[in-house]
């Protein structure tokens, strides 16, 4: 039995092939493959019930799959030596659930025991989230955000290899969730293997390192943001900014070239057009000098790659 | 299996319950109904105060069928839909533990506590009443103690046993409470509905056989057998065979009642 598995960019460190998962009629997960590879931040999106906290579940060993393969280094996570494999392994759930009735510390010296780790690690895991200060106080007092950052906290334990989260930055502030992702970078820094779901698309597209859409079950497509974008063919923006006694000129310039449908606006117009035509329409309206004030272009989103893919 | 991941989540379960006072009230609960009973226990026979322990026990028996059920079924029944539901549990089945370490963490902390207020609760009583107690009675009253501590135990099983299976925390009470009915007060009127009927005729072997069915009959059987002065204040005693009345057998038949929820408990929560 291979231990890792090759694939074309690095090792992967979480195999699944053909999985399935059935209840009854309903195909949750329905074939899906997955390389993700170590020391990546690995992005798994989708619509709600999508299929991504199955495949999670799955990863994780808490359900069984109906049928196919998921290895964690090469071994079965539900498999003998289950507990070597979960002690590499931090988990947040979405919207985690702690004890209410034990302060911040209390509840990772738990998980600490439940790990083997010392539990002289819990200050420390608070310490990096930021609760330091709220250490003693009872998780019934945390906020939505703070009980997030413990549930963080909690998967930080035992310097896991690989991190499962699952919507982490839910409940969190624009601050927090800023710093949240300084500690991804961190992590990944350090070489730790990252997957994380999100269903807000603009936070994750300049931060993962690759990612997989997921609709009905199934991995519609998966890669860098730039290849997904590049794969869907979508078009680019241009925001052309200029008087409104220049818009004919503007149109004018751009008239003998493949763009999209020109939309006027007070202040500015808006150009699509496909990749192969961007520089053609730069050199356009370069030509026009001064009496183009300002362009931007605009990559396609995530955003509008995901809905590319699952419509 | 890791004793110490079962340890771990035991403690937690059994300080949880120290620190929400719910030990304290219990204790004081079955502190305060010991020392009232064995006062007023002979008031029937036109006097108060405190008389012979094994009528105090006979009485104490007779409360305790009712109140241990439902105090360690109350205690148990959202052991494990409670975490679900919550929705706690994926964490802890996320961690290095298995789930049978997760079932046996959370039966022994529930039963340590149930345990430690039985036997702080009547303990402080028999400390009160000791006075009036000789050798032989203290054997008695600890024996009775011990007795109550399995009778929680067994029922306690049985309430993680259906918190297994029940889907949400309102079933499993309601399965509780329909539990409670069932072994404390349907299962006798049942055998007796059936001796009758029958005019004894189908069932006079087999009765005290179907009596080690139900945990709180083992449990009055164990604490009736053990007085004398008691043992001919029942009539179901008469029917019993000797050799069944063995304590240590019937000790045997409540861990029987212990061990058999937890298995089929942990058989459906690897399902």
């Amino acid at each position: 039995m291979k231990t890792e598995t090759q694939t074309e960019a690095g090792t992967a460190v979480i195999v699944a092939r053909g999985v399935h998962k059935h209840y009854g009629p309903i195909h949750a997960v329905d074939g899906v493959d997955l390389d993700i590879r170590a020391g990546e931040l690995f992005g798994l999106i989708g619509h709600n019930g999508a299929g991504k906290s199955t495949m999670f579940k799955m990863m994780l060993g808490l359900i069984p799959a109906t049928a196919g393969d998921i290895r964690i280094d090469g071994a079965q996570v539900s498999g003998g030596n289950f507990r070597a494999v979960r002690r590499t392994i931090g988990y947040l759930p979405e919207n985690v659930v702690l004890y209410d009735n034990l302060t911040g510390l209390e509840t990772l010296h738990f998980f600490s025991r439940l790990k083997g780790v010392s539990q002289a690690e819990s200050g420390a895991a608070l310490e990096r989230v930021g609760l330091a200060q709220a250490a003693r106080r009872r998780v019934r007092e945390y906020s939505k955000g703070m009980r997030q950052r413990l549930g963080f906290a909690q998967a930080l334990l035992g310097k896991p290899r690989i991190l499962f989260l699952d919507e982490p930055t839910s409940g969190l502030d624009p601050e927090a969730i800023r710093s949240f992702y300084a500690i991804l970078r961190q992590l990944r820094s350090e070489g730790v293997t990252m997957v994380i779901t999100s269903h807000i698309l603009a936070e994750i597209q300049e931060r993962v390192d690759r990612l997989a859409i997921m609709t009905a079950g199934k991995i519609q497509a998966s890669g860098t943001v730039q290849a997904l974008r590049e794969q869907m063919d979508l078009p680019l923006w241009f925001t052309v900014r200029t008087a409104q006694a220049d818009f004919a000129a503007v149109r004018a310039a751009l008239a003998h070239l493949p763009v999209g449908a020109i939309e006027t606006h007070a202040d500015h117009l808006t150009v699509p057009c496909r990749r192969e035509n961007k520089m053609a329409v730069i050199e356009a309206l370069a030509a026009l000098g001064g009496r183009v004030r300002d362009m931007t272009v605009r990559e396609p989103s995530l955003e509008d790659v995901f809905f590319g893919f699952s419509d | 299996m890791e004793i110490k991941q079962i340890t771990t989540l035991a403690s937690k379960e059994f300080w949880d319950r120290i620190r929400n006072r719910w030990v304290l009230a219990v204790a004081l609960v079955f502190t305060a109904f010991a020392l009232v009973i064995a006062y007023f226990g002979a008031a029937q026979q036109g006097s108060v105060g405190f008389h012979a322990i094994d009528v105090t026990i006979a009485s104490l028996v007779s409360l305790v069928i009712y109140l241990i059920p439902l105090i360690a079924l109350i205690l148990g029944f959202d052991a494990i839909v409670g975490e679900r539901e919550r929705g706690s549990l994926d964490l802890l089945l996320s961690m290095p533990i298995t789930r049978l370490e997760i079932l046996l963490g959370k039966y022994f902390g529930l039963a340590a506590a149930l345990t430690f207020s039985t036997v702080a609760g009547f303990g402080l009583a028999g400390i009160v009443l000791s006075p009036q107690l000789d050798l032989d009675a203290l054997f008695h009253y600890v024996g009775f103690m011990f007795s109550s501590v399995l009778l929680g135990c067994a029922f306690l099983s049985l309430a993680v046993m259906l918190s297994v299976f029940a889907s949400d925390r309102t079933r499993a009470s309601g399965l509780a409470i329909a539990l409670w009915f069932f072994f404390v007060l349907v299962f006798d009127l049942l055998l007796l509905g059936a001796l009758v009927v029958t005019g004894g005729q189908w069932g006079g072997e087999i009765f005290p056989y179907l009596l080690l069915a139900n945990p709180a009959d083992v449990f009055r059987i164990l604490n009736v057998f053990a007085l004398d002065d008691v043992r001919t204040l029942y009539g179901l005693t008469t029917v019993f065979p000797p050799t069944l009345a063995n304590p240590w057998l019937l000790g045997l038949v409540m861990l029987a009642w212990i061990a058999a929820p937890l298995g089929i408990a942990s058989w459906r929560f690897r399902k």
